[in-house]
């Protein structure tokens, strides 16, 4: 699908769309949001670019296969679960800093949680989209 | 809305089992989806629909003094549809390579007799 | 008793599947860290195994929510078995899918799947959450999905749409049921809703609930009605993979199906008459299915479901010493399962076809490979003193104390169709000069010594556990009497999880 306007709105879509996903990964721990959406929002401006440019000017401007994503979120998360456990702790406990830090607020193992969960759901979803996508 | 709600859990049912009962492969799909999407809906429901705030204790009381909306079932019904997100997908890819290597949308062909081990 | 660390088998697997992640397509770095990280498991398993036998059940509230509220782990005398022998399988299943394996099927992330399923398994046994439970088995499935459809054969894909169909099925049973559950008494912690229900009017309500979980849990452990997917998908995917699933994913609906109708739904009259209707039937069925299969794996299939009966026959009388033939029955199971699809797999590399008319002379050829074979198959009939043998005294036992002489029938009917289809496979398989010579390909012999162990050893390792568990078996008699207990009076589970809170 070649469409001058959807090329031209898309490039100015692509760094709005990361940015409101970032957003919703930031606010997610007391509002609506957090990783699996902000995760979401930010494949599907992927996908869009896809759409407008095709997919192999898609997987340039990612440059890194978006299956290395996964491993990286994973362990992110996954430390972020265990980090409590060096304190004595159980799993999962949240575990803050004290001071917050501008702009983004409270810092806690729950934003690492989120982070390594908006790594794995770009990496999961943009692999499965590449798969069907190529195999045509 | 309880009403509205029951109705719409009994159709998503119904059509999801009559889907799944056809022999095409999409349409055993799209009642596996429509199913799912029945069950998280009856969650919702019998998590009690109120109009409340979120249950979070005001600093300056000892309890809670609102009418408050029960959070799980939303975290039920999150979690179910992010797995039934990754199952659906999963299928997707799979029924589209079956497609191709069998060539037909019909379940009873999926029986290949076939020296099957490897 | 509290204990941050019982989630250490969860993390091990999963530390072990992300570190394989980061070398994909690495296959050599994959097959050590499997190795390795399966055996850390295993001794993180031994370690939560005897701690819970000495200090009776451990708990853990995730991110320090107090019990009913927050999900909570559980480590009891069940649940540490059951993870203790999946490590056990683990191990000799990855040792043994570390020459197996295609490397095209390495490549496309075997190892990582492999351990999320172990996770998942790992997970499902440790949680006292019924909707963490939800969760730790869809991991499990899905991971079962992409394992029974790597390779991507025609045979293989035909099968993995029934399994996804029916599992998929399966899980929405299971989440309608969780829902209900919750509609009807605002709890999700396993030992709570013990509590709850009880104070539950409608008991029709509970009554259909109930058979959400049971039909839910059905399929998944290929009871009788439901388990038409099993015997047309098991045989497809490689041996290794078909180990993982004959020896422990039945069993988790079994495992499910226990700790359901021991802490929340106390079978009644109505569901024990039923679930003793679907143990004969599955028995009856998957025997006579076992009979007329001339393929070694699709015959290990329908002994799957056959001895799956014996252990719904245990659950539906629901007494201690029932209970305790299921319990035992079950390690049997999985330690034995597991080996027989590894056999399969030797087998098929050692002549290159399954098919029993086309086997023959194993034992002329390797006897010493044929007599350990020998034994595991031995235990699988339930030779005395092996370890099939002793769960079917209990059986037996619970069987005529309850007058269930039908249950007993079956028993008898499903041991020596065993018996019978095992014989006439070694008979076929090791005995008989092959019909063809020339046709045979031994892909066993041409292998390096190294890789020759490693393909015998896990097989050896898993036949030692078995006669250990059959010559030990008063060891093993005093655990599953111990869980029996627990499981009969679940006041100890449930005080573990909340506490003095109860009263």
């Amino acid at each position: 699908m070649k469409s001058a306007i959807l090329q031209t709105a898309t490039r100015y879509l692509l760094p709005i769309l990361l940015l409101f996903s970032f957003f919703l990964l930031l606010r997610g721990h007391y509002y609506p949001g957090g990783g699996f959406v902000g995760g979401l929002v930010a494949s599907i401006a992927f996908v869009l670019h896809s759409f407008a440019n095709g997919t192999a000017s898609t997987m340039k401007i990612l440059r890194y296969k978006p299956l290395s994503l996964i491993p990286i979120g994973l362990a992110i998360s996954t430390l972020s679960v265990v980090a409590p456990l060096l304190l004595g702790l159980p799993p999962m406990t949240g575990l803050w800093f004290e001071e917050p830090i501008p702009v983004i607020g409270m810092i806690g193992s729950a934003l690492f949680f989120d982070l390594g969960v908006y790594l794995v759901v770009i990496g999961v979803v943009l692999t499965i989209l590449f798969t069907i996508a190529l195999e045509q | 809305m309880e009403l509205l709600l029951v109705i719409i859990i009994g159709l998503l049912y119904a059509s999801g089992v009559y889907l799944i009962l056809r022999r095409s492969m999409v349409k055993l799909l799209l009642g596996i989806m429509l199913l799912g999407n029945g069950t998280n809906i009856l969650i919702f429901l019998l998590g009690k629909i109120t109009k409340g705030s979120p249950p979070v204790i005001n600093e300056a009381y000892k309890v809670f003094q609102d009418i408050y909306a029960d959070p799980i079932p939303q975290a039920l019904i999150l979690t179910a549809i992010v797995i039934s997100f990754a199952l659906t997908s999963f299928a997707i890819v799979l029924l589209k390579r079956v497609y191709a290597l069998v060539d037909s949308d019909d379940l009873d062909d999926l029986n290949t007799p076939e020296e099957e081990d490897l | 008793m509290i204990d941050n660390h019982i989630l250490a088998p969860i993390f091990v697997q999963l530390f072990t599947a992300i570190a394989q992640l980061m070398f994909w397509r690495k296959t050599v770095t994959q097959r050590f860290l499997s190795v390795g990280g399966s055996i850390i498991g295993l001794l993180v398993a031994i370690r939560l195994f005897t701690r819970v036998q000495a200090d009776g059940i451990l708990t853990m509230n995730a991110a320090n929510w107090d019990a009913p509220f927050g999900i909570v782990f559980v480590a009891d005398a069940f649940s540490a078995t059951l993870v203790l022998l999946t490590s056990i399988a683990g191990v000799a299943v990855s040792l043994f899918s570390s020459v197996s394996l295609s490397r095209q099927r390495m490549l496309y992330g075997y190892f990582p799947i492999f351990h999320f399923l172990i996770m998942g398994l790992q997970g499902a046994f440790l949680t006292g959450d019924i909707f963490n439970l939800y969760v730790f088995f869809e991991v499990i499935i899905i991971s079962s999905f992409v394992l029974m459809t790597l390779g991507g054969r025609k045979a293989q894909l035909e099968g993995a749409v029934k399994y996804m169909a029916m599992n998929i099925l399966a899980s929405m049973f299971f989440l309608t049921g969780i829902g209900i559950l919750y509609g009807i008494t605002g709890t999700l912690n396993m030992a709570d809703l013990a509590l709850k229900i009880q104070l539950v009017q409608n008991k029709t309500l509970v009554g259909i609930t109930s058979c959400f979980f049971i039909i839910g849990f059905g399929i998944k452990s290929a009871v009788f009605p439901l388990y038409y997917w099993l015997p047309s998908s098991y045989h497809t995917p490689p041996s290794a993979v078909a180990a993982t699933f004959g020896g422990l994913l039945t069993k988790v609906g079994i495992y499910a199906l226990i700790r359901v109708l021991s802490l929340i739904f106390i079978p009644d009259d109505f569901t024990r008459t039923l679930l003793m209707g679907i143990a004969v039937m599955t028995i009856i069925t998957g025997a006579f299915g076992a009979l007329i299969k001339t393929n070694v794996r699709r015959l290990f299939s329908y002994l799957i479901v056959c001895h799956i009966g014996f252990m719904v026959g245990g659950i539906a009388m629901f007494t201690k010493i029932a209970l305790m033939g299921t319990v035992f029955y079950l390690i049997h199971d999985i330690m034995v399962k597991t080996n027989m699809f590894l056999i399969a797999g030797l087998i098929r590399q050692l002549r290159g076809t399954l098919d029993m008319g086309k086997l023959g002379g194993l034992y002329r050829d390797y006897p010493k490979i044929s007599l350990m074979i020998a034994i595991v198959l031995f235990s699988l009939v339930g030779i005395p003193p092996l370890s099939g043998f002793w769960p079917k005294i209990f059986l037996f036992q619970g069987a005529f104390e309850m007058h269930h002489y039908f249950f007993a029938a079956a028993l008898i009917i499903g041991s020596f169709i065993t018996l019978y289809v095992i014989a006439k496979m070694w008979s076929q398989v090791f005995w008989k000069n092959p019909p063809q010579e020339d046709l045979l390909d031994d892909r066993f012999a041409p292998m390096r010594p190294y890789r020759k162990l490693l393909m015998v050893l896990p097989i050896l390792i898993l036949g030692v556990v078995t006669l250990y568990v059959g010559l030990n078996a008063e060891a093993i008699i005093n655990i599953t009497d111990k869980i029996s207990s627990q499981l009969m009076d679940n006041s100890e589970y449930i005080e573990a999880v909340l506490g003095d809170k109860t009263n």
